[in-house]
């Protein structure tokens, strides 16, 4: 069975189907990334473009990855020594690229919405990943993946995302992609950092760090984006980690068990303190190699839809 | 020439006229006779049959945009008037943003001799500061003595209160209006509404509150200086609300709203489609709601439409980059009949006040009559005609509508003034 769409371009209206299947074939997949050799001919022929307009290391590597553990030819565009700097558009861009004969493209973008257009004005398979404020669905699928594996299951789990919700498009397809599939999902954070509305998509708002950890089996905690200027939405570095960091002695005071997610890179000692970030309840590196093996679920199933 | 338009209604709200079928001769462009004619009665006359139309007094869109002088590849004075006609306008007053801003009367000259003879009256409305960068107040006396209907810095509000003081001080000598695009600056940096959708969305959030602040601390300073407030695009349930009680307690405020916002709310936004992004943003359906109680209640004295054109290229872009604002000389008329008269939010009578007479009063602007002698100014509508919109055959230099290919009820089908009657894509000599 395909998938229902031929682009990802976020995890909000993703049937239940559609991420079971890609956590399912990212299974398959995490197999091959612990073979001596860790290449597999699936998309062999196919040229994949990762245009990032905006800088990244991990997401760009993770897919750059995947696409060659798949045999596709894979392109880099970044932002910097490109036609940006000489004004032209996105889309001229991204039509000149298209005239190359590209067959998908992986698009990362400070504009929420940039995938979407993309769309619009190409004929390429569309991989979203990382839109603004908007989603970053790969991230959460990854997600989701690292807690299936851990504890089996995730309907039914309660789940808490913590930190800058308002600025985190992590934080969106994690809501998303749990929902869908069965997760009661909270957030915690200072109130200047979670959006206004945010009750209305059915989360829990919580201001209180260790009732967060009391109530919840997963804590995700996201990365305070220090260049995104989030530091105008708390007092203080101090004052953050004081009263949202993540310690052990925080984590021993509420007796869990509880399983740490970060996105990465980590700000030690703002939202995770080092012997946490290195502990024994975080899977943040965990996180990291089934990355690898999601993207390629990911580029394997929309490179083969038709 | 004599000219005969035959077979129409005739309403006017502030004379009082509401006649059923008659005719309307015309000499020169003057109203000659109203009443009907039998064809032997005249002879050696252009006629126009309108059968079951509706003559009203000419409409007046006080908020456009027409770009020249500085972006005359978005829409000109010329084509910014074409536009207007072909969408029922007789009269426009534009807004002083172009580049250079109006804010000295050489501009004000340019503008009035480039719409020198067109159907349509072009006004000026004159930045309240210099350059519009809110430090000092605009030389107010000598563009008003230019013919300056109004002053404002629209796109922005002026930048602060002491700024503010001042303007109204000043323009009030000259009994003009200070018109206020009303926005916090610092609460004004989002994308889009904040609510929901910006969340599902993803795009920077601009909160209604910003609009609000500004527009209690205008009605302020309106009421602490006497001078005269006028709010443009009204947004918000809480703007309508701080209006209507200004007037309750007596402050010399009015408001205008816009064809998108009472038409359309955030929802649209959800394509990410930029021809939906604009200043002030398009809002929830509370909001809406309260915008159209506002023109059912008085609260809100006109419809103006902010065309505001945008080149293609700007427009075709990442939402978060595109510029604010959309065209809407073309679609204001059709979008008022179906939103608000056919949905019997405003009968025709208080639909024409707040297309043409209110918006003239509030600039110190003479109404058109239908008496004896008196310069011809009518907008000709068929409240029944089912049409679909087409950006294509705008008269507007630019496109950037969101409204392409919709459905609408009623629309202009000629405009008089000037001694010109435009109907059918053609301009006649009257």
């Amino acid at each position: 069975m395909p998938l229902s769409s031929k682009h990802l371009l976020g995890l909000h209206g993703v049937p239940k189907e559609d991420i079971q299947l890609i956590l399912d074939t990212a299974h398959t997949f995490r197999e091959i990334l612990d073979r001596p050799i860790k290449k597999v001919p699936t998309l062999q022929g196919k040229t994949i473009v990762n245009l990032f307009y905006e800088s990244s290391t991990r997401t760009r590597i993770s897919f750059e990855l995947a696409e060659k553990r798949l045999s596709a030819d894979a392109i880099n565009f970044s932002i910097s020594g490109s036609s940006v700097s000489k004004g032209e558009t996105f889309k001229d861009t991204v039509k000149n690229i298209e005239a190359m004969k590209i067959d998908m493209v992986v698009v990362r973008h400070s504009a929420a919405g940039a995938p979407a257009y993309l769309t619009k004005i190409c004929d390429a398979n569309i991989i979203n990943a990382g839109d603004g404020i908007h989603e970053h669905p790969t991230q959460a699928l990854l997600d989701m993946y690292s807690i299936r594996q851990r504890i089996g299951k995730i309907e039914g789990l309660k789940v808490c995302i913590l930190g800058d919700i308002a600025h985190s498009r992590v934080a969106l397809s994690n809501i998303f992609g749990l929902q869908t599939m069965g997760a009661k999902v909270s957030v915690c954070g200072p109130s200047t950092m979670i959006p206004k509305n945010i009750k209305e998509l059915g989360v829990d708002v919580i201001h209180n760090v260790d009732e967060a950890i009391q109530e919840n089996q997963v804590l995700n905690v996201l990365r305070i984006q220090l260049e995104r200027n989030a530091g105008e939405y708390f007092p203080s570095i101090r004052e953050y980690a004081k009263y949202f960091g993540i310690t052990n002695e925080r984590l021993d005071k509420n007796g869990k068990d509880i399983l740490i997610l970060h996105p990465g890179p980590i700000n030690r000692g703002v939202e995770l303190s080092s012997e946490v970030a290195d502990g024994s309840n975080q899977i943040i590196l965990y996180q990291v190699t089934n990355g690898v093996a999601i993207r390629m679920a990911v580029l394997y199933l929309l490179g083969t839809i038709n | 020439m004599k000219t005969l338009i035959k077979n129409v209604k005739l309403i006017h709200p502030e004379e009082k006229i509401n006649l059923q079928e008659t005719d309307i001769l015309l000499n020169e462009g003057l109203v000659e006779k109203i009443g009907k004619f039998n064809s032997d009665e005249i002879s050696n006359t252009q006629e126009f049959d309108f059968s079951g139309s509706l003559v009203v007094p000419g409409f007046f869109d006080m908020h456009v945009h027409l770009r020249e002088p500085g972006r005359e590849d978005e829409e000109t004075i010329l084509s910014g008037c074409n536009s207007a006609a072909n969408g029922g306008f007789t009269g426009v007053a534009c807004m002083p943003n172009t580049e250079p801003a109006i804010d000295n009367a050489e501009v004000i000259h340019f503008i009035k001799k480039q719409s020198k003879g067109h159907l349509v009256d072009v006004h000026s409305i004159a930045a309240a500061t210099l350059g519009r960068k809110g430090e000092s107040i605009s030389p107010m006396a000598e563009l008003a003595e230019a013919g300056a209907v109004a002053f404002s810095d629209d796109g922005v509000a002026v930048k602060t209160s002491s700024v503010l003081k001042r303007a109204f001080e000043y323009a009030n000598m000259y009994g003009l209006p200070i018109i206020e695009h009303c926005e916090d600056d610092s609460l004004s940096k989002g994308a889009m509404n904040e609510g929901l959708n910006s969340t599902f969305l993803g795009l920077p959030p601009l909160p209604s509150v910003s609009e609000d602040i500004i527009v209690v601390r205008d009605i302020l300073m309106a009421e602490y200086t006497g001078g005269r407030i006028h709010i443009a695009h009204i947004s918000t349930k809480n703007a309508v609300g701080l209006v209507r009680e200004a007037k309750e307690r007596g402050i010399n405020v009015t408001a205008e709203v816009t064809p998108h916002h009472f038409t359309l709310t955030d929802d649209a936004v959800k394509t990410y489609d930029t021809n939906t992004k604009m200043s002030p943003p398009l809002r929830r359906q509370e909001d809406l709601d309260a915008v159209i109680e506002g023109l059912m209640d008085g609260t809100i004295d006109c419809i103006a439409s902010d065309h505001a054109p945008h080149s293609i290229e700007e427009k075709d872009s990442e939402f978060q980059f595109a510029p604010n604002g959309i065209i809407g000389l073309e679609t204001a008329v059709g979008l008022s009949l179906s939103e608000l008269y056919h949905k019997k939010k405003l009968s025709i009578e208080e639909l024409i006040l707040k297309l043409s007479i209110n918006p003239r009063k509030i600039l110190n602007l003479p109404v058109p009559k239908f008496s004896v002698g008196e310069l011809a100014n009518f907008t000709i509508l068929d409240l029944n005609k089912v049409w679909t919109v087409d950006i294509s055959k705008f008269k507007s230099k630019s496109k950037n509508s969101p409204f392409d290919r919709r459905l609408l009820t009623g629309t202009s089908i000629a405009t008089v003034n000037n001694k010109r009657i435009f109907y059918d894509d053609h301009w006649y000599n009257l």
